[in-house]
């Protein structure tokens, strides 16, 4: 049996019902409190109009629970992060020591890569093309590689060495990485037969679609997609078929299999 | 006749939803008021002209003893229900572990979807981790970088349940240019809706204590294709669950035994499983799955980024293509509406290719962010049938058709196509998916 003060203290800790004074300092991130940029800009949010992701009521979420903070966990080690930290930004954040020239990331392309994506990244199969495709993107069929879509080179350096060659991730060494990287930009034309890249120059390199990325716009260029009142009764003129799955005939298992029977 | 049954009063003050008379019905599918009406089937089965050999003589399951209690120590379904599985498309992909399977939505009822028949999309295959070994780690622009045990998570206080759909970002993005593929399954079934039970992120991210100068956090799995993902700090304090348990067990090892990132409302690939690393930070990351995957290439070539909401959206699971219509007279339309945007007010169904709409019968929960079920009862004559499914949400979202899309982004965004389905019901039944226009 407890105590019963003690029974009361866990009982308070159940119900959330500790002083917000008992929160840490970071807690002014929270939108309830309104302090902070996080906490300004969620508070905004939460103000816009009716277009807005709804707060789910029904659910509150954090909001009512963890007003204590659990001792729980363990300090983390230096050594620990490093081995799991390995995330590159765009601003080089994360890059280790190194280099590699477009001549070395040959060699280890040709060795490591070119079986599933082709000895000029111009892919195998249905294996990911990673060169080529520039001025496609408006094409009915536009071609997005390295080179003619993504707007970072960091992103490259980061996933090669995360999660490539597939299969066998995390087994290149930074300067292999760094290598096959230059070859990369070499095959989409960023950077010259010649270039080294290194830990130290790598911000210089710039991606040519890096400027026609932008954010979420949904809820002004679709804003004709709320509607108080759609349409019920009358709606279109005369309604015909314009296009039908079975014409193509690529869903698996034909018309036997996955029938309710 | 094919007729709309009325369904009950209307919901959430939506205006009452009368039923289509059958001169409307007949017009609106372009069909000369003129033309002769079949006499409408009666609701009366007919007569059996001979006893019925399941009822005479009496079924040998009725007579003899079946498999005792514990003949399956884990139940598994009947073995009629052997093809309500998880399904591929081989083509789409170049590798099995680089790829999805999708859920049996045409067999499927009510919100909840078994464990067993969630879909299922992984990038470097399914990782299989002790749990004992399974670790936690928050650091970054934090007081405290910590490590958390799978105990320690269970031990967190503040624990909770909650349903949320969670829909692939490609989910229907093969039908982008038109009707491709010939079942729900395969157009609507990268979703999956179960109860998450699990602790808030925000409980880790304040253990941590984090800086004023946070902005975002990415999380990251322990598979081999690591996955990472940047996702706001907002959002992480918001609703965010660190999730060890759906449907009640354990996590299936396909969805990230033994934790996975539970991301309400928004696209699949942020809910990261196998969740090993949460790092605290100033800006987006720029990962893989942020810039070459997951943003959406609209018709001017520029291409949208962070579209993390999934939009309202629903589908009729039957009758569809792998589940089509058997019988004349009374029959049950059923599908599931979603938005990430909250909760589900109201869906409209067409049957003659969106000229006419009736209100559904939302039935049982309809919870933010969350599957929600809607039935409308009808009458079948045998006629050609267009169905269509229209949701609207509380932000008064309403489910644009594919065309309406179209002329916002182009064909070629892959990602986030909610456009309305269209199913057309021939006169024999069968079903499949077309477009209308």
């Amino acid at each position: 049996m407890w105590k019963s003060a003690e029974a009361l203290a866990v009982a308070i800790v159940m119900a959330g019902a500790l002083a917000v004074a008992a929160l840490p300092s970071h807690a002014e991130l929270a939108p309830a409190a309104q302090k902070g940029e996080a906490g300004k800009k969620a508070q905004a949010k939460a103000e816009k109009g009716k277009a807005q992701q709804a707060v789910n009521a029904a659910a509150p979420a954090a909001a009512a629970t963890a007003v204590k903070v659990a001792a729980l966990g363990r300090p983390a080690l230096a050594e620990e992060i490093a081995a799991w930290d390995i995330d590159v930004r765009p601003d080089g954040q994360g890059l280790p020591e190194g280099k590699g020239s477009v001549k070395e990331g040959e060699e280890v392309f040709l060795e490591q890569c070119a079986a599933c994506h082709g000895e000029f990244g111009e892919g195998a199969g249905r294996w990911p093309v990673l060169a080529g495709g520039a001025g496609t993107l408006k094409s009915e069929r536009p071609e997005k590689t390295i080179g003619s879509f993504w707007p970072d080179a960091s992103t490259a350096y980061d996933y090669i060495h995360r999660a490539m060659p597939f299969g066998n991730g995390q087994s290149l060494t930074a300067d292999q990485t760094y290598a096959i990287v230059a070859y990369l930009l070499n095959l989409n034309d960023v950077v010259k037969d010649d270039f080294v890249l290194s830990k130290e120059n790598f911000a210089k390199v710039k991606l040519p679609n890096q400027p026609n990325f932008f954010d979420d716009d949904r809820e002004t260029t679709e804003k004709a997609f709320w509607n108080a009142n759609p349409c019920m009764k009358n709606c279109t003129g005369e309604v015909k078929v314009i296009s039908r799955a079975r014409i193509l005939d690529v869903t698996p298992d034909g018309e036997q299999k996955g029938n309710l029977e | 006749m094919s007729q709309i049954h009325e369904p009950g009063k209307g919901r959430g003050g939506e205006a009452g939803t009368a039923s289509l008379s059958r001169r409307r019905f007949l017009s609106a599918a372009g069909i000369g008021a003129g033309v002769a009406a079949a006499a409408p089937l009666s609701a009366v089965a007919a007569r059996a002209a001979a006893p019925d050999p399941n009822i005479v003589p009496v079924p040998d399951w009725t007579k003899t003893l079946g498999v005792g209690v514990n003949n399956n120590p884990y139940g598994v379904p009947s073995k009629f229900e052997k093809d309500v599985v998880r399904r591929e498309v081989e083509w789409l992909t170049a590798s099995r572990e680089s790829s999805v399977s999708f859920t049996p939505l045409y067999a499927l009822d009510g919100v909840i979807t078994p464990n067993g028949l969630c879909f299922v999309r992984h990038h470097g295959g399914e990782a299989e981790i002790d749990p004992d070994k399974y670790r936690f780690m928050i650091h970054g622009l934090v007081d405290k970088p910590l490590v958390f045990t799978l105990d320690d998570i269970k031990r967190m206080p503040g624990r909770v349940n909650r349903a949320y759909f969670l829909e692939c970002a490609a989910n229907s993005g093969m039908e982008w240019r038109g009707a491709q593929l010939n079942g729900c399954q395969f157009t609507h079934g990268m979703i999956h809706n179960v109860f998450y039970t699990g602790v808030p992120l925000r409980a880790f991210l304040d253990a941590a204590g984090v800086k004023t100068s946070a902005k975002w956090v990415l999380a990251e799995g322990a598979d081999a294709s690591v996955m990472t993902r940047s996702i706001p700090l907002h959002k992480a304090l918001d609703d965010c669950l660190v999730a060890f348990a759906m449907n009640g067990e354990a996590l299936r090892p396909e969805q990230g035994y033994p934790v996975r990132l539970v991301v309400p409302g928004w696209e699949g690939n942020m809910w990261v499983k196998w969740l090993r690393r949460l790092e605290v930070g100033d800006q987006p990351w720029a990962q893989r799955e942020e810039t070459a995957k997951y943003t959406d290439l609209l018709a001017d070539g520029r291409s949208r980024r962070y579209t993390f909401i999934m939009d309202a959206k629903s589908v009729v699971t039957s009758p569809s293509p792998q589940a089509p219509l058997k019988h004349k007279g009374p029959n049950v339309l059923s599908g599931i509406a979603w938005s990430g945007r909250g909760t589900i007010k109201r869906v409209d169904v067409s049957l003659d290719g969106g000229r006419n709409w009736t209100t559904a019968r939302i039935e049982g929960p309809a919870m933010p962010m969350a599957m929600t079920r809607f039935y409308l009862d009808f009458d079948w004559d045998g006629r050609e049938l267009l169905v269509q499914s229209r949701a609207m949400d509380e932000t008064g979202y309403v489910q644009p058709s594919k065309a309406e899309l179209r002329k916002v982004r182009g064909e070629n965004s892959i990602y986030h196509n909610n456009g309305i389905q269209t199913w057309l019901v021939h006169g024999n039944g069968e079903t499949e998916n077309v477009e209308v226009g």
